[in-house]
């Protein structure tokens, strides 16, 4: 019980986007009339990009950093996959990997430069996402690309459909209604996130976020532990931009999307309780403070224009919704302002 | 560094952006040169044009650098712009400029007092604001068609000119003055390097911390405004994310010019040669017709390899 205590207090800003996610959810469940499976895979489809490119957010802000090229990141990849993922399952696979190892590299640089460059991550990478866009330009000048289609169609449907296409297996029951895109999302977490986590190096992320004085006195190994949160932060914006290619089955080199793809991934983060001086929150809480931004949008597609909240109904009001709950949002964790006894602990 | 540039307020970061802007006219040139045979570049008429775009990105530069050097950062500014512009031909007729400006002045308070009394990260809260302002301004467009043509007193500043000087030009220089007078003459401008420094410091001195912060919004939102008159007024009408090409360029040129990013330190005169720096390599680049994705990678390039030579933080020791 106690534990159970000690993790609450120290998960709180996680368990708040658990629960804010849950009531929009439920929301927008119960005002569906269709509501199934088919519409949680839809949905799925949705979040994971945007989870994806938010968890690439989430570890140079465990460091106190910010990473203005993970949409930009994203968008190259997603230009540079739409020319390999083609073909038969060799090439396609080829195509992956190439993808996550250019990621990954360019996770690097950003690390290089941050690391021995000794520049602020926030304008090294604001300089380097201004690369990735033209590399993404010229990669790609118009949109398009030719991904292959049963494969685009299978990876981001459910494991049924997957097993229909490629004549792998027939109906799996229950089993065989999980969203792919769901699959992917855990086992990217299970594979690559909490091995990192539980790691010395990534631990060492957390520690340099806290306080990178005293983790450098401890004789954590700085330099590493930041070179693999930005790698690590390439290659999770790899995985949004090859998903994002599965899923529109082409490449677009659309500068503003990768901009609001960025903006939303700090929005994620914050909504899913990392702090933005570092030190604390995870992928985990991203992940849901993902969902919160997308169900925010869903709810909209389901208001009842005869309703009470029918005011609320035009779509055009969604931005401003999003943008007002990301304030109260944030502003929900400033009670603590009013309750300090002493002004000074606010500047610490 | 001999004392005297340092009395003239010239540092490194100024002396290398201020040496590469003169690289850069005169790579130009040597292209125009042996593709035209003309010196097209140092004509009076091309940098009088490359200056009245700048002053643009000049006076967003200006106001972004006063959050700057207190640490904090304004992502709101993209649609204050836009909202200012849009808002005011909106209005039309006399009041279109003081509403664009009471746009400024209603974000800019907002903005101080999430940052100064909540101390809601200002990454975050302004990041919200600018969703929020984008949401106000949809419904304004959705909801019905306003006119949205510059009205004659923006046009006048945005477009005109008086023997050939852009008015935009030198209501940059007037806004300039007075950022540089607020630095370096009022206790305000003291204040702002010294809570970028060590904000809890001012706060024990007894400076009202909260009005500083406050102030620097309002002074960086009401930039952000006029700057959105001045650029409808060049194009003749405001649309939607008109802004949206003024945020990463804006900061970029705060850096450039030696501002350093985490606050406290950096020289007026360093933002107004990045904003300077960034409209020339642009425009030259897209003489020589760099097509735009050789642009994106040079102008990304540039920034990196120049705060190499002068933005590089200390080591860390023990």
């Amino acid at each position: 019980m106690k534990t159970l205590r000690i993790y609450a207090t120290q998960n709180l800003g996680l368990l708040i986007a658990i629960a804010i996610f849950l009531v929009l959810y439920l929301i927008y469940a119960t005002q569906l009339s269709r509501f199934g499976m088919n519409v949680v895979l839809q949905n799925a489809n949705e979040v994971v990009p945007l989870a994806l490119v938010s968890m690439a957010q989430t570890v140079p802000v465990l460091l106190g950093g910010l990473d203005l090229s993970v949409g930009p990141l994203m968008t190259m990849i997603n230009c540079i996959a739409s020319e390999f993922l083609a073909g038969d399952i060799w090439s396609v696979l080829f195509g992956c990997v190439l993808c996550l190892v250019i990621g990954s590299a360019c996770g690097l640089l950003n690390g290089c430069i941050v690391v021995y460059g000794r520049i602020q991550p926030i304008i090294a990478t604001l300089a380097t996402g201004a690369i990735f866009i033209g590399v993404a330009l010229f990669v790609r000048p118009t949109p398009g690309g030719k991904v292959d289609g049963d494969l685009s169609w299978a990876l981001t449907n459910d494991i049924n459909e997957l097993g229909y296409t490629y004549g792998w297996w027939e109906d799996l029951g229950w089993f065989g209604l999980i969203p792919l895109p769901a699959v992917f999302l855990v086992l990217v977490v299970l594979l690559v996130w909490i091995p990192f986590r539980r790691s010395a190096t990534g631990r060492g992320c957390y520690a340099i976020g806290s306080a990178e004085g005293a983790a450098y006195m401890s004789g954590i190994a700085i330099n590493r532990s930041k070179l693999a949160a930005f790698t690590l932060a390439g290659f999770f914006a790899a995985c949004a931009g090859l998903y994002l290619t599965l899923l529109t089955g082409s490449g677009n080199a659309d500068a503003q999307q990768a901009g609001s793809y960025t903006l939303n991934s700090i929005a994620a983060v914050v909504i899913g309780g990392t702090s933005l001086f570092g030190g604390t929150g995870g992928c985990i809480g991203t992940i849901f403070g993902a969902m919160v931004i997308r169900a925010i949008s869903f709810i909209f597609r389901v208001i009842d224009e005869n309703s009470i909240f029918g005011f609320l109904a035009s779509p055009l009001l969604q931005s401003l919704v999003e943008g007002a709950i990301l304030l109260l949002a944030v502003s929900l964790g400033a009670a603590r302002v009013f309750r300090v006894r002493n002004r000074l602990t606010l500047f610490t | 560094m001999s004392s005297a540039t340092t009395r003239m307020g010239i540092d490194k970061p100024i002396l290398i952006a201020g040496a590469f802007v003169i690289v850069i006219l005169l790579v130009g040139s040597a292209y125009t040169l042996a593709t035209q045979g003309t010196l097209s570049f140092l004509s009076p008429t091309y940098l009088l044009q490359q200056l009245q775009i700048a002053s643009f990105l000049g006076i967003t530069a200006a106001g972004m650098m006063m959050v700057i050097l207190l640490g904090h950062i304004d992502l709101s500014v993209p649609w204050t712009l836009s909202a200012a512009a849009m808002l005011a031909t909106a209005v039309g007729g006399p009041a279109a400029v003081p509403v664009g400006l009471g746009v400024g002045l209603v974000v800019g308070l907002f903005n101080g007092l999430g940052v100064a009394y909540l101390r809601v990260p200002s990454m975050i809260f302004t990041l919200g604001v600018n969703t929020v302002l984008m949401g106000l301004m949809v419904i304004l467009t959705g909801g019905f068609a306003p006119q949205s043509a510059a009205t004659d007193l923006m046009l006048f500043f945005g477009r005109d000119r008086t023997f050939g000087i852009p008015h935009a030009v030198i209501l940059w220089i007037a806004v300039s003055v007075a950022i540089v007078f607020i630095l370096n003459r009022t206790p305000l401008g003291r204040y702002m390097y010294a809570i970028g420094n060590r904000e809890a410091a001012t706060y024990l001195s007894g400076v009202n911390t909260r009005l500083v912060i406050i102030c620097s919004f309002v002074i960086c939102s009401l930039c952000a405004a006029i700057a959105g008159l001045l650029l409808a007024g060049y194009s003749s009408r405001a649309f939607q994310a008109m802004g949206d090409e003024y945020l990463l360029p804006s900061i970029a040129a705060v850096v450039l010019g030696g501002t350093h990013i985490l606050g406290g330190r950096g020289k007026y005169l360093g933002t107004v040669i990045g904003a300077v720096l960034i409209v020339l390599l642009q425009s030259v680049l897209s003489v020589m017709q760099m097509p735009e994705a050789g642009r994106q990678i040079i102008y990304g390039a540039v920034i990196i390899l120049m705060l190499l030579v002068y933005g590089r933080g200390d080591k860390l020791r023990a």
